[in-house]
């Protein structure tokens, strides 16, 4: 199934697709799961190990408390009951980036149990170990010139919470919308570096298809591992077209795990049936159970910072935003601090919140490469508070902005020098404006006579002639008003 | 009675290669172990919690405080086969 098949999101002929999340995130600990090794990051292979995360016989496991403060610190986040007692089962696998046989995981008592993020419930939050890294080496003599690969356990062991939602998502877009909110709000508790492309952010996605506003539940296939956020909605894109596809030629979706190539856009089953999920659970007997003392609680309760869900609601309640404008800066992390930075900068004029707050996410965001943060881009914060302030100060016309705000983005600087540079101030009110108004009137006769024939659309052209004479430091409003007027309409 | 089959699918699960006339020893055994576990069935458990752990004791956690590893040579040592710097094994994708 190709992905330009696929189209938009919404599943098509009369089916809706039911999507439920698993997020892997890899937490920010300083050492690993069970054991004192160091987490690694992209040191030499097998220099992070010792004998309890290469499962050497007769090491013993201990479990770390940073990661259950952290485990505790999400689960509070996200409104869930914390278990008084929560204990470790073995999950069994046989791989080779396994050393045990067995992933420490937790099973069927969990850390963290129920809650919500915005409109997607949560199932679960458990703790678990992540496994080691294959690398594969092509042939080999030492293994009888077979293929080999190479197990690297400096991964192996380091601390993971998997959150599980509930199956509330219908659309890709709305998965990756929040798995952006689920991103945002794991970076301000400070729990995880969640980074997709390095994978200390990974996600499952469950799918299937049913007809839409059944309350039934179709046959799910498993979108394993998709490491950023555009895969993500569309592997999800693709899987619904693939199981609509299905549906709708008379077969039957078989529930399976699959893999999605964001290069070719092709899905293809990753486990053969044989080896379906059969993992043997049993209590890991290494392990004590974890008890949630009143002082842990109190600890995570008191490292609790402010959650963008509530960053949205002050930025609405104290500065007047737009509940979607206020979204669109606290859901996605890097935004709400560069607009409140900007905000701060005492810019003179001074910008309005909610103009400030239109030119963050509509202007410069959408000039920024795919992803990038405004903190770390050339604009700061108080180049844009000046720039958005001398647009509402009506010194500078809402085209000639965007051009400053290009300048911005392309070199840095300061708003108000580039406007004198460039000479990008604005004109308005004075005679040299009536005079281009007027001229493009001249140029537009066949325009103008149907502007005074009450066709009011056919102003078009003769607002573009007098945005290009004046290079767009024009008042739009003001340059419709000024030719209606003299036309005498 | 664990049967052929499942014999045959543990193994599977756990990847060892039973000969043929392993399976069926194999599987009286283990009956043998499961039937001994079933005893405990004969008893009134209603009420009575799982015991997933034998001590009475919880809440044993780690501080998050790192230590040195082992030595990448040390690491290597007792694998059947090892590169330079990492234990080798055959590609699970050929397999």
């Amino acid at each position: 199934m190709s992905e330009a098949a696929a189209g938009n999101g919404a599943a098509p002929g009369g089916l809706e697709a039911v999507i439920g999340l698993e997020i892997h995130v890899q937490l920010a600990t300083a050492t690993k799961m069970f054991c004192s090794c160091a987490l690694s990051f992209g040191e030499p292979p097998n220099t992070h190990t010792c004998p309890v995360c290469l499962g050497l016989p007769g090491s013993l496991p201990v479990a770390n408390a940073r990661a259950v403060h952290f485990g505790l610190m999400i689960g509070l986040a996200l409104g869930s009951e914390l278990a008084p007692r929560s204990i470790f089962h073995r999950k069994n696998y046989f791989y080779p980036d396994l050393p045990k046989g067995y992933q420490i995981s937790q099973y069927d008592e969990p850390l963290c149990l129920g809650g919500a993020l915005g409109e997607v419930r949560i199932h679960r939050v458990h703790l678990e170990e992540d496994a080691a890294k294959l690398i594969h080496v092509g042939a080999s003599g030492r293994i009888h010139g077979s293929d080999a690969s190479l197990v690297d356990f400096n991964r192996g062991g380091t601390p993971l919470a998997e959150i599980v939602t509930e199956p509330d998502l219908r659309t890709p877009e709305q998965a990756g919308e929040w798995l952006r909110l689920l991103r945002t709000t794991l970076r301000a508790l400070g729990v995880s570096d969640v980074n997709m492309e390095e994978g200390s952010l990974r996600c499952d996605a469950n799918i299937s298809l049913r007809p839409a506003g059944s309350g039934q539940l179709g046959v799910k296939t498993e979108l394993k591992n998709m490491n950023s956020f555009r895969f993500i909605e569309r592997g999800i894109k693709a899987e619904i077209a693939r199981q609509a596809k299905v549906i709708e030629t008379g077969g039957t979706v078989v529930q399976e795990t699959l893999h999605f190539d964001p290069d070719s856009g092709a899905i293809t089953s990753l486990r053969s049936k044989e080896e379906a999920h059969d993992y043997r659970y049993f209590p890991e007997p290494d392990l004590l159970p974890v008890t949630i003392e009143p002082a842990m609680l109190e600890q995570a309760r008191a490292a609790m910072p402010e959650l963008p869900a509530q960053r949205a609601q002050r930025l609405t309640a104290e500065l007047g935003l737009s509940e979607d404008s206020a979204r669109a800066l606290a859901f996605r992390g890097e935004l709400a601090p560069y607009f409140e930075a900007a905000l701060a900068a005492g810019a003179d004029p001074a910008p309005e919140p909610q103009a400030l707050a239109n030119w963050v996410t509509v202007e410069l965001l959408p000039r920024l490469q795919d992803g990038e943060d405004p903190g770390g881009s050339r604009v700061a914060p108080a180049a844009l508070a000046e720039l958005v302030g001398l647009v509402g100060a009506k010194r500078v016309s809402v085209g000639a902005a965007r051009q400053v705000l290009d300048r911005l983005v392309s070199d840095g600087g300061d708003a108000g020098a580039i406007v004198e540079q460039e000479g990008l101030g604005a004109i308005g009110g004075g005679e040299e404006l009536e005079a281009v108004v007027a001229a493009a009137i001249a140029a537009n006769a066949d325009a103008a006579e149907r502007v005074r024939q009450g066709n009011a659309k056919a102003i078009g052209p003769i607002v573009g002639q007098v945005m290009r004479e004046t290079k767009g430091r024009a008042d739009g409003t003001e340059v419709a008003s000024l030719i209606n007027a003299q036309l005498g309409v | 009675m664990i049967t052929r089959d499942e014999v045959l699918h543990v193994a599977r699960l756990a990847r060892l290669e039973l000969s043929e006339d392993e399976i069926e020893p194999m599987a009286r055994e283990l009956s043998a172990v499961s039937d001994y576990v079933a005893t405990i069935a004969e008893l009134d458990l209603d009420g009575v919690p799982p015991t997933s752990h034998v001590v009475d004791i919880s809440g044993a956690l780690r501080a998050d405080e790192p230590r040195e590893c082992l030595p990448r040579e040390e690491a290597l040592d007792q694998a059947p086969s090892a590169g330079e710097d990492g234990f080798l094994v055959p590609s699970p994708q050929a397999g």
